[in-house]
């Protein structure tokens, strides 16, 4: 035993701070991979830069690697979460083409404006979600099994209500995913001013957020990580979205509208899992079922919504897929649900359920997105793509758990 | 040195990040005898067992084994099990779809080139079987038999590897009183056949009956080795005295209950198993609780005690359960385990890793879980409330942890227990279950757990006691319950509690009960 110990249980709680380190960091765990999948992200996005000879952070490459990703990334955060609760779902691809065709149709043969077809589109994907949750839930069949019959059901149906494809879309619908924000405010330096404020804004609010955190618990004697660390993680962070920013701002059209989307999902998700009662309830389902049920939480209605707000999601992943081609196509969303779980294994979670975060989920799309693109560039086969994503999938994993097993259990 | 020695593990000490868990650790056994470990949780008797066995393989500690007079380093448990050194871990591994004989051969099949012969494969299995004393045939599959008999395949599986050298880790932990007697006379019977035996446990009147030395380890430390049937005969005191570094004079903390009202009461309460509906689990029972009392209850295994407790907590056991519960004389439904909790009852379950504890997750999330409304505004957790709270836990409860962001699957039994009872007491009930609150627990945290039991009784809750342990029970409770087949067959005050008749009414059958 450590000196350091010795006076833990007289001390005050601000004296914790005198704790070892390495407990400390026990104790951390999570974070700690955290750290490790963006530094995975980080050499991946360098060796690519290196290897594609500058190309892949051209601003307008940056530009369409959100525009092709932003469908990972929008199922990774429904599936994240589907994960950290102990299910997984397969269907998501196959709702993606069976809500993109309900909404294509909607707006071309019933003329329904675009906005009231996405409205459309979101409700469709709760009604589904609903549909599967309530087997999940309700009945007690395993997800794999339900979401394996939706993975049937909903790509027979999209055969059905599409045919084979449905095209002549709104130009507004379609801008969706191939727009950008307006440039209202003109370009200084050839640099989109839209997107300069944007990125300042979000720097801005993130320092103020993460400095009211801190402040508020120093208030209360708790555990304040030191100020080095602090200040060090808030400037790479601001780092990395002021570079972002830069990028896109000479872009051909600044911020794509879809990251506004992915943002503004990011950022409220990341809030619903870490801070709300039903983002605990998840993890607390996750990490252990019974205990949950017997310490008062309703597992039934907290497994339904999951599946309801998955539905939602690949809803706005079809709107998006959707917009992008331009058409709603019967074979749309194939292997979505694929990139998707993979993005969540890829940023961390486990497939035991209880432990997985939206951010990991995110770097773990956008590795995928870089690999896609950097290959692309590099001209590489598309069969000889999915067999690298493949094993990078693979080792992340496994990289993941030999870093666990060396940080020991007793 | 000696060679009767079959044993010597030398000046062992193994680190982990930050831990020093082992500390120059001696530990000698000499053959045929059985040798029995004490310590309390977390002072290191499980980590010893793994450097002994090779899960812990040779490099990642500092130290010598001498097995027989060689020194050895195990790389993994299949070396040190060819060394005749087997481990039965306390959490069973056994396969519970394969048969008794397929979990006997496992990873040792009775094959020729790679085909199984059954026929030998069931006929050995069916000589280790009698040698154990298992009335089983050996295509029974594991599921279909009990924790009792599970534990005998496990010794009949490490007869089949030639053990020499049988390590028990709490053998008898999850064990009935009668299954534990048949098992501790199986280890007598073992020594008698030569085979020597390291029992880690408990349960000291245990360790009193079988073992020939005793090893006390406390915080990673030799502290002594006892000779059992020396000129001095040792006794329990004494085994605790080396454990806890001081003596125990009193295992119950003086208490004098102030009953008030009552609290609870339940009438009638019948419920059916959930699988086989036509069967009784909970047969008629009626039992009441008042403020600031404790209240016990005792039965044997099967008696019904959890069943009566889950099926009260929010109907989360069983089918069929009928019978009426009065919260503070209205009579009230306790449909689900919101409802329960919002009627202020808590019900803290035996199974603490199972049914108690996110073993993945924080102390602070742990403590929070059952009343996380108290800390939320419109679904929001505020998160600096809820570590003040776990904080406040941490001290009044002395959960021995570096802080509370730590993961309670790393704490030791009485420290999860503890957060356990955080959780619950947090929730603010009026009504506390205890399901075998000190099950797996160290004296000394024991201790501190019937404290915190009585200054909850003090605080005006009526809490009931479930446990196994009549000393326990007669300890610190001031009425308690039997149960026999799911009925209640008697009740007594605290005064006139002994064991003989608690003992009487939980063996009660059904067919001499007066009613």
């Amino acid at each position: 035993m450590t000196t350091d110990l010795n006076p833990a249980p007289a001390a005050p709680p601000g004296a914790q701070a005198r704790v070892p380190l390495g407990q400390r960091m026990a104790g951390l765990g999570g974070n700690a991979r955290q750290y490790g999948i963006f530094g995975a992200l980080v050499v991946i996005v360098l060796l690519f830069q290196v290897l594609t000879d500058g190309k892949l952070l051209l601003a307008n490459n940056v530009a369409a690697l959100f525009q092709q990703n932003a469908y990972v990334m929008i199922l990774a955060i429904g599936m994240v979460m589907v994960i950290v609760a102990g299910h997984i779902d397969l269907s998501v691809g196959s709702v993606v083409a069976f809500v993109g065709g309900i909404v294509a149709v909607s707006m071309r043969d019933m003329g329904l404006p675009w906005l009231v077809a996405v409205l459309l589109g979101l409700a469709v994907g709760g009604v589904v979600g609903a549909w599967q949750g309530y087997w999940v839930a309700y009945v007690g069949i395993p997800a794999f099994i339900v979401t394996l019959a939706g993975m049937l059901i909903f790509r027979g149906l999209a055969l059905v209500i599409v045919g084979e494809t449905v095209a002549g879309l709104p130009s507004q619908f379609i801008a969706i995913s191939k727009g950008s924000l307006p440039n209202f405010l003109g370009y200084a330096n050839n640099m989109d001013v839209v997107t300069i404020l944007i990125g300042v804004l979000a720097i801005g609010a993130i320092v103020v957020s993460q400095v009211r955190a801190r402040r508020s618990l120093r208030k209360h004697e708790l555990y304040v990580e030191p100020v080095g660390l602090f200040a060090t993680k808030l400037a790479l962070v601001a780092i990395g979205i002021g570079v972002l920013t830069v990028i896109l701002s000479f872009s051909a059209g600044g911020t794509p509208t879809v990251l506004v989307i992915v943002g503004v999902l990011i950022v409220a998700y990341t809030f619903l899992m870490g801070r709300t009662v039903f983002g605990r309830h998840i993890y607390a389902i996750g990490g252990n079922r019974l205990a949950a049920s017997l310490s008062g939480v309703d597992t039934r209605r907290v497994d339904f919504w999951i599946f309801v707000n998955m539905g939602v999601l690949a809803g706005a992943a079809a709107i998006v897929t959707t917009a992008r081609a331009g058409a709603a196509i019967a074979s749309a969303g194939q292997n979505f649900e694929l990139d998707a779980i993979a993005a969540c294994f890829i940023g961390g979670a486990a497939v035991t359920g209880g432990i997985g975060r939206i951010s990991g989920a995110i770097v773990g799309a956008l590795i995928m997105g870089v690999l896609n693109m950097g290959l692309s560039i590099l001209s590489v086969d598309p069969s000889w793509q999915m067999a690298i994503k493949g094993l990078v999938l693979l080792f992340a994993v496994a990289f993941d758990l030999i870093n666990k097993r060396r940080a020991g259990t007793r | 040195m000696s060679t009767d020695h079959i044993l010597e593990m030398r000046d062992i000490t193994k680190r982990f990040p930050g831990v020093i868990a082992l500390q120059d650790v001696n530990l000698s056994v000499r053959a045929g005898e059985i040798h029995a470990i004490c310590g309390e949780n977390g002072a290191g008797k499980s980590t010893l067992m793994k450097i002994l066995s090779g899960v812990y393989p040779h490099g990642t500690y500092e130290g010598e084994i001498v097995l027989s007079g060689e020194p050895v380093e195990f790389r993994g448990i299949r070396d040190s099990e060819r060394h005749g050194v087997v481990i039965i871990h306390q959490e069973l591994a056994l396969s519970p779809f394969l048969s008794i004989a397929e979990n006997i051969f496992l990873g040792n099949e009775q094959a020729e080139r790679g085909v199984v012969d059954w026929n030998k494969t069931n006929s050995e299995a069916a000589k280790l079987l009698a040698r154990v004393g298992l009335d089983e045939r050996p295509d029974t599959k594991i599921v279909d038999i009990g924790v009792g008999k599970q534990q005998l395949v496990e010794i009949a599986k490490a007869l089949s590897k030639e053990v020499k050298l049988l390590i028990l880790d709490e053998p008898t932990a999850a064990l009935n009183d009668e299954d534990s007697a048949h098992l501790l006379g199986l280890i007598r019977s073992l020594k008698e056949h030569g085979i020597t035996s390291i029992i880690i446990s408990h349960k000291l009147n245990e360790i009193e009956a079988v073992a020939d030395t005793t090893t006390i380890i406390r915080d990673g430390k030799t502290i002594e080795t006892l000779e059992m049937h020396g000129d001095d005969a040792v006794t329990e005191e004494r085994i605790i005295r080396g454990m806890v570094g001081r003596s125990l004079d009193n295992r119950f903390p003086d208490h004098v209950s102030t009953i008030g009202e009552e609290v609870l009461r339940i009438e009638e309460w019948t419920v059916h198993h959930p699988i086989d509906q036509a069967r009784k689990v909970v047969d008629n029972a009626s039992i009441d609780v008042r403020r600031g009392e404790i209240v016990g209850i005792a039965g044997l295994m099967g008696a019904g005690r959890t069943e009566l407790a889950m099926s009260l907590f929010g109907r989360s056991y069983g089918a069929r359960i009928s019978g009426r519960a009065f919260k503070d004389g209205k009579q009230v439904e306790l449909r689900n385990v919101g409802a329960a909790i919002r009627h202020g009852i808590a019900y803290a379950t035996e199974d603490r890793k199972r049914f108690g504890l996110n073993l993945i997750d924080t102390i602070q999330h742990n403590v929070s879980a059952s009343a996380l409304g108290k800390l939320a505004r419109w679904g929001v957790v505020d998160r600096t409330a809820e570590e003040k709270v776990a904080e406040q836990y941490r001290r009044d409860l002395n959960i021995k942890t570096p802080t509370v962001s730590a993961l309670v699957g790393k704490l030791s039994g009485g420290n999860q227990q503890k957060v356990v009872l955080s959780k619950w007491i947090y929730a603010d009930p009026d009504v506390l279950i205890l399901d075998e609150p000190t099950r797996g627990i160290d004296v000394g945290a024991k201790y501190e757990i019937y404290t915190i039991i009585n200054r909850l009784a003090d605080e005006g809750k009526g809490v009931i006691v479930i446990s196994s342990e009549l000393p326990e029970l007669i300890g610190i409770c001031d009425r308690i319950y039997a149960l026999s087949q799911g009925r209640v067959t008697g009740e007594v005050a605290r005064a006139d509690a002994t064991q003989e008749r608690l003992m009487q009414y939980m063996t009660m059958e059904k067919d001499v009960t007066p009613r």
